[in-house]
């Protein structure tokens, strides 16, 4: 059993993969870079103490010493990284298996609801009505907070593929505006798409694209103090084509502006305008264009609105 | 009327589901775990199936892979219906012979339902 424990610790990439992270911050690698520079230094330690040390006593102990000195310092590191990597494993793998048993009463719900409010088991009055959108409403909600979490959960564990085919990215915003049609009306601001005439088709994971082009679209409208409009504009630029989209809402403080993308990340201001959202859109929406070859970045002023923008490469 | 074989463990899904299906004028039958389901698709020869993943007994994927070797069962249509949404999962389901990949959380009970309609030619 021992045995087998420490030939398994051996299979670095499987180790490393079952973390999740990158070799660089893989326990089982950092060990073994160690115990390189373990070797080197005993060895340097030797040739220069055979060199300048007279008693070969001494340079043995020396280099005893050093090694072991080395060699604690290196295990007692390995084994604090490999506390924490196991810890972000931990929390990733929680985080999936909650938002899977989520998900199935969710579903539930949103079925019942759907079935109440078509009728079918009765009619439904306006007051009812009311309250089973207001529940409709808050299901999805709850949905799209749990599909951002396993989407997160997905990248940390590396389980986060991209099929990527060639698309016209001009179809797929013209779509995702028309599935926003409801919310952009009960918004009263003005969604205007301009695009060049002849724009290059992307090559991109289509369905990943469309979870960014939703979370730019969806930050534009709700913190858009209801009013003004959204300029989104394709045009191509050299071997990219470029998407930005522009609004007038409450915009980002300064001073928050360099976390944005990160995971979880509010910023103060919005939490004054809306209190809905997971800080979790734009950290999903940087790791899916870089991972498409793309950038992705944005101006912003505070009270005068942001314009974000992100490049995708039009071919392999 | 056309008989669709739900096979899922949730009874509260089961029952909603059903409820709307027979409303739309199917019959439906219910199967609460893999073996059943299998044992039901035998007997009732429904016009469609619709498959859960995780199910008690047995997998929905050795179910669906049984449904498909078997040659009273093989050209009943099925639908996956499950939560579950890796690459991974649906290309294997797509592989073992099911029609068409439906994640839960992300359709109505309308969707569904045409998606069925579409799938039964109607």
């Amino acid at each position: 059993m021992i045995l087998k424990n420490f030939f398994s610790q051996l299979n670095i990439v499987a180790n490393c993969k079952r973390y999740g992270v990158s070799l660089w911050q893989c326990p089982q690698f950092l060990f073994l870079i160690m115990g390189a520079v373990i070797i080197a230094t005993a060895l340097i330690t030797y040739i220069l103490g055979v060199r300048y040390v007279a008693d070969p006593n001494i340079v043995s102990l020396i280099v005893l010493v050093l090694t072991i000195v080395l060699f604690i310092i290196s295990f007692s590191i390995t084994r604090s990284v490999e506390g924490l990597a196991e810890a972000n494993r931990l929390k990733s793998e929680f985080v999936s298996i909650i938002s899977h048993q989520l998900r199935s009463p969710l579903s539930n719900l949103k079925w019942v609801i759907d079935l109440l409010l078509s009728g079918r088991m009765g009619k439904v009055d306006e007051k009812h009505g009311e309250y089973f959108q207001i529940l409709k409403d808050n299901t999805a909600r709850m949905g799209e907070l749990i599909s951002d979490l396993l989407i997160v959960s997905r990248i940390e564990q590396r389980r986060f593929p991209l099929e990527k085919t060639e698309f016209s990215l001009e179809d797929l915003t013209r779509e995702i505006i028309d599935e926003f049609r409801p919310m952009i009306s009960d918004s009263k601001i003005e969604v205007k798409l301009e695009a060049a005439n002849t724009l290059a088709r992307v090559f991109a994971d289509s369905s990943r694209i469309k979870i960014v082009i939703e979370n730019l679209l969806d930050n534009a409208l709700r913190y858009g103090k209801n009013q003004g409009q959204i300029f989104i504009k394709l045009k191509t630029t050299g071997k990219n084509l470029l998407f930005e989209i522009k609004d007038s809402g409450v915009g980002i403080p300064k001073e928050d502006q360099r976390y944005i993308f990160e995971r979880f990340f509010r910023s103060s201001n919005v939490l004054k305008h809306q209190t809905r959202g997971s800080g979790l859109g734009l950290y999903i929406a940087k790791f899916i264009i870089e991972r498409s070859g793309g950038k992705i970045s944005f101006q912003s002023q505070e009270n005068k609105g942001s314009t974000f923008w992100f490049t995708l490469p039009t071919k392999t | 009327m056309k008989k669709i074989l739900f096979i899922e463990d949730e009874q509260a899904l089961q029952k909603t589901f059903a409820d709307f299906l027979k409303q739309e004028g199917y019959i439906v039958i219910s199967a609460l775990d893999g073996e059943a389901g299998l044992k039901t698709a035998k007997t009732e020869k429904p016009n469609l199936i619709l498959l859960d993943l995780i199910l008690p007994k047995m997998h929905g994927f050795d179910v669906l892979k049984a449904l498909k070797s078997d040659a009273e069962t093989k050209d009943i249509p099925i639908i996956v219906l499950t939560n579950l949404e890796t690459v991974v999962d649906v290309e294997k389901a797509i592989e073992l012979g099911a029609t068409t990949y439906l994640v839960k959380a992300n359709y109505s009970l309308e969707e569904i339902v045409s998606k069925i309609k579409k799938t039964l030619g109607e």
